[in-house]
């Protein structure tokens, strides 16, 4: 298990938590990636739609039902351990949109070009900033949604910090 | 280049006081009310405070937390003052002290007179509770909840400990505040305590502990005794040293202290940092520095695994900044303060292997390689003690209710053995609760019952391994002593 070495999880480490190709062409839905057996359960209790279970309890693996899960996004910023992220392969063939936690500032605003990163912070390319929420409800984890190339839907999960 | 004073922060505000000044060896500088000495100093750019007494090295702070001495300075004549857990006041004349410090007089024995004073009283309370972090909070909820008379000491001068510089969501359940940030549980749990009950004395350092429970205390200038009924030991943990080739550099901070710095009284520490330990809290404070703007350069872990959870590795990782397992630093370079530093790969045996060094430059290394439990006065009030490294060291023996070898002392949060702040908490409110009862209080017991239950699952799972062990090390230990 190389993420126990601090590298970022590989495809097949990730590959029960990407949700099966026809949903996936149904719209949003939550990609949660959290592999470890950690003391950590505010996911069940905050989606709206019941989605996230652990069955077990509070040590073991969040479970996602996607079916359940309508992408709502509420997961995206209360996650502690930022590991959600919301995945939407609904727009157009070529692209897809991909919603991740981003507590650093300057925040970036909608329709700003930045420099979308994997899971080990290597640059895959310039895409565009479509939504940027923020508020009271989010606590202070602002969640930034990006448009990607669809080849990057499941690798984009970071963005440059601007200014750097 | 960003300024060392942060004006912008994703998740904190900083409310700086006025300005005031003070004078550093005769210069005269300006920091904020709200302050400590230490803070002010490392705003304006000193590092160096002092001189080691023999070899005449530089020193500054390394934990800015009150526990490790390396910043000890004559302030406004009065020697060996910590200014890292010391409020900047206005006109404060703070000077390198000459050797080891210098009592005011010829006769020591006007310390207690000049300048502050000796109180000729012993106050009298219930429950006397030394630490108002997590755990001594906690505590507090419990005691004054059952109706006991309360006293908090905690030698800062605001409450909270290690609490108000967690910008981090917390881990666990609902029931442990999962999900809310560090710094926005010290007013949930300041809300809980009875204040009719309670009194919480900040600037206050326990400094004796006596088997009859009473305390020497001392407060600003002033030193005087407390009489408990019962005693809770909630004073925490102080930062791991690491030796290597002149770790002694001002520079070289423990994680704790860039925490305060940046967290606190939002300051950077420096420009580019080498975090070394990989585990909760490295990983933690490395993410913490990229909020702040300043450059990781890499995080080292001479465990060929990191020790912390991957979703907090993911985080840093994700931002561009390398995790190294089997790494360790052998130098820190620089002459007044660092400059760089050499880190080299390790072998099984935690040997660097030659011909691996690699040399950074960074202007902070940041240490995060482990706590050991604050349990001094414990063991001056006779409380038997053992070694056990799951809980970070030498603690004091205790049974299942936290209780020590001594009646009616008890140890809870880091001071007990170290775990997370959420384990603290409920330790806190455990102590609190069977000190409590101890001394007649009516006791729910289904809240003992739910406590030692939300403890037993928060251990439970591969990351509780240690702490699991260690407690039942202190299990079989608590029966050698027959309690």
């Amino acid at each position: 298990m190389a993420y126990k070495k601090g590298d970022a999880l590989t495809a097949r480490e990730l590959a029960a938590q990407i949700p099966p190709k026809e949903r996936l062409r149904r719209g949003p839905v939550a990609m949660v990636e959290c592999v470890e057996e950690i003391p950590c359960n505010p996911c069940v209790e905050i989606c709206p739609q019941g989605a996230i279970s652990m069955p077990g309890g509070l040590n073991k693996l969040p479970r996602l039902d996607w079916e359940k899960c309508n992408g709502c996004g509420v997961c995206v910023s209360g996650c502690p351990g930022l590991a959600i992220f919301m995945v939407d392969l609904t727009e157009g063939r070529d692209r897809a949109k991909v919603a991740l936690p981003y507590e650093f500032i300057p925040l970036p605003e909608k329709g700003d070009k930045v420099m979308a990163l994997d899971r080990e912070g290597n640059e895959l390319g310039p895409v565009d900033v479509i939504r940027v929420q923020k508020g009271k409800r989010l606590d202070r984890t602002p969640i930034v949604t990006i448009a990607v190339p669809r080849k990057w839907a499941l690798a984009a999960r970071s963005i440059r910090r601007l200014g750097r | 280049m960003a300024e060392i004073r942060l004006t912008e922060h994703p998740i904190l505000q900083f409310k700086r006081g006025r300005k005031i000044s003070f004078t550093f060896n005769g210069k005269k500088l300006d920091g904020h009310e709200g302050e400590t000495v230490a803070a002010a100093l490392h705003a304006a750019g000193v590092t160096t405070y002092r001189r080691s007494p023999q070899l005449h090295r530089p020193r500054g702070f390394f934990c800015a937390i009150g526990k490790c001495s390396s910043c000890l300075m004559t302030v406004d004549g009065v020697p060996n003052v910590r200014i890292c857990i010391t409020p900047l006041r206005e006109g404060m004349k703070v000077c390198s002290p000459k050797g080891k410090g210098q009592l005011p007089e010829d006769d020591p024995a006007t310390i207690w007179t000049w300048p502050g004073q000796y109180v000729d009283k012993i106050l009298e309370t219930e429950v006397a509770i030394i630490g108002a972090g997590p755990a001594g909070l906690s505590a507090a909820v419990e005691t004054t909840r059952m109706g006991a008379e309360t006293v908090v000491f905690d030698e800062n001068d605001g409450i909270g400990g290690q609490l108000i510089k967690q910008t981090h969501m917390f881990f666990g359940s609902k029931e442990q505040h999962a999900k809310v940030r560090g710094i926005d549980i010290v007013p949930l749990l300041l809300e809980q305590i009875d204040d009719s009950r309670a009194q919480i004395m900040l600037e206050a350092t326990a400094i004796g502990l006596y088997a009859d429970k009473t305390l020497g205390v001392v407060r600003r200038q002033e030193l005087f005794g407390l009489r408990a009924q019962k005693i809770i030991m909630a004073s925490g943990a102080s930062e791991n040293m690491l030796a290597f080739e002149h770790c002694d550099l001002p520079g070289v901070y423990g994680a704790g202290a860039v925490q305060t710095l940046m967290n606190v009284y939002g300051l950077i520490p420096g420009r580019r940092v080498l975090m070394v330990g990989a585990g909760n809290i490295g990983l933690i404070v490395s993410y913490q520095l990229l909020q702040a703007g300043v450059e990781v350069v890499e995080v080292i872990e001479a465990a060929p695994y990191i020790g912390g959870y991957h979703v907090h590795a993911a985080k840093i990782r994700r931002a561009g900044v390398p995790i190294h397992t089997c790494h360790t630093i052998t130098k820190a370079s620089g002459q007044e303060k660092v400059e760089g530093a050499v880190v080299a790969q390790v072998d099984s045996h935690w040997q660097p292997i030659p011909n691996t060094q690699r040399e950074l430059a960074v202007d902070v290394i940041c240490l995060a390689v482990g706590l050991s439990p604050t349990a001094e006065l414990l063991f001056q009030a006779g409380c038997q003690s053992c070694y056990i490294p799951e809980l970070g060291g030498h603690v004091a023996v205790h049974d299942e209710n936290l209780e020590t070898t001594v009646k009616g002392i008890y140890v809870a949060g880091d001071a007990s053995g170290i775990e997370e702040a959420s384990t603290a908490m409920l330790e806190g409110r455990l102590a609190g609760l069977c000190a409590a009862e101890s001394l007649g209080k009516k006791a729910i017991s289904e809240r003992k019952e739910e406590i030692l239950s939300q403890l037993k699952e928060l251990r439970t799972g591969p990351f509780g391994e240690k702490a699991r062990k260690g407690k039942e090390m202190m299990r079989q230990e608590a029966c050698r002593y027959g309690l």
